[in-house]
């Protein structure tokens, strides 16, 4: 498994999480420009994301929707403010309305991924900076709960025994 | 589950918008670790004037940070931990969903050489 540290920081609304992986640092940066190795793990797993615009370029767009386990779906999109593979990846990301169109009463929050090489493999840094405790709020209320705690759940099952779990979940 | 109760969105502006200032900040990392503050005191200990302090207090108390209270002729301020717990709160949520998508990648890193 990686080797993960989060710390979050709640007077200055950041959330930092680390994550080492033991593949090369453009094996790293393939799972997120690839939207199809990206929503194999951005979603939780009972809220599953898909991706059906992914243009990783400064000013692009990614469109995605999440579908819980009642068939109701969270749509999301992100927009790119930098793109510097395989180094460094910042978006802004928000909420979107039924149809794809972004949702502009919703909060959005500002996600900066760095991808650097490593003695044994890759690191991955996220750092998500929320404008205010409301943007984080409707985060956590767009259904995403239920589907993190399920996951959790799962998380010794997956971690025990990585490569099958994965396997039936791509099908 | 802890979404149970959300603030408004105007407490949780009113919450961040105090919290955005560094003298508030000491003032509620003091109270809530359980010192009993006057506001004379903390005007004491931060070398502005009374009336400054009086308005940093103010905006916590706007904001449900602290509370005041009448003790002889001083007013004592209080922290209320729930509101920075759940600030908090929020933050593990999104911690777990970091956690859950780290292990799903890992599982992909971990198929794809399964398959090589």
């Amino acid at each position: 498994m990686p080797i993960t540290s989060v710390s979050s920081d709640a007077s200055a609304l950041t959330l930092t999480v680390v994550g080492d992986y033991p593949v090369p640092v453009e094996r790293l940066w393939e799972a997120y420009a690839d939207p199809r190795q990206l929503e194999r793990f951005w979603g939780p797993e009972t809220w599953p994301a898909t991706f059906t615009r992914h243009d990783m370029e400064v000013g692009g767009r990614s469109e995605y929707y999440m579908t819980g386990p009642d068939g109701t779906t969270s749509r999301g999109w992100w927009r790119f403010v930098a793109v510097e593979p395989p180094r460094r990846i910042e978006v802004e990301d928000g909420f979107a309305h039924e149809d794809g169109r972004p949702n502009d009463d919703m909060p959005t929050m500002r996600m900066v991924f760095t991808f650097e090489p490593t003695a044994t493999g890759s690191r991955f840094t996220g750092v998500s900076h929320f404008s205010s405790l409301e943007a984080m709020e409707q985060l956590v209320q767009m259904g995403m709960v239920e589907g993190m705690k399920s996951a959790l759940g799962q998380l010794d099952g997956v971690l025990a025994e990585p490569a099958p779990l994965a396997a039936e979940r791509a099908g | 589950m802890v979404v149970s109760r959300p603030l408004s969105d105007a407490e949780i502006d009113r919450v961040f918008h105090s919290l955005a200032d560094a003298t508030r900040r000491d003032i509620v990392a003091r109270v809530l670790a359980g010192e009993q503050a006057s506001i004379s005191a903390l005007a004491a200990r931060y070398e502005m004037s009374f009336a400054a302090v009086q308005k940093h207090v103010a905006v916590l108390e706007g904001a449900g940070l602290v509370t005041k209270q009448a003790q002889g002729r001083e007013r004592i301020v209080r922290g209320n931990p729930e509101r920075i717990a759940r600030a908090r709160e929020l933050l593990v949520e999104l911690e777990d969903l970091w956690k859950a998508r780290f292990s799903q990648l890992d599982a992909l890193f971990s198929d794809t050489r399964s398959q090589e």
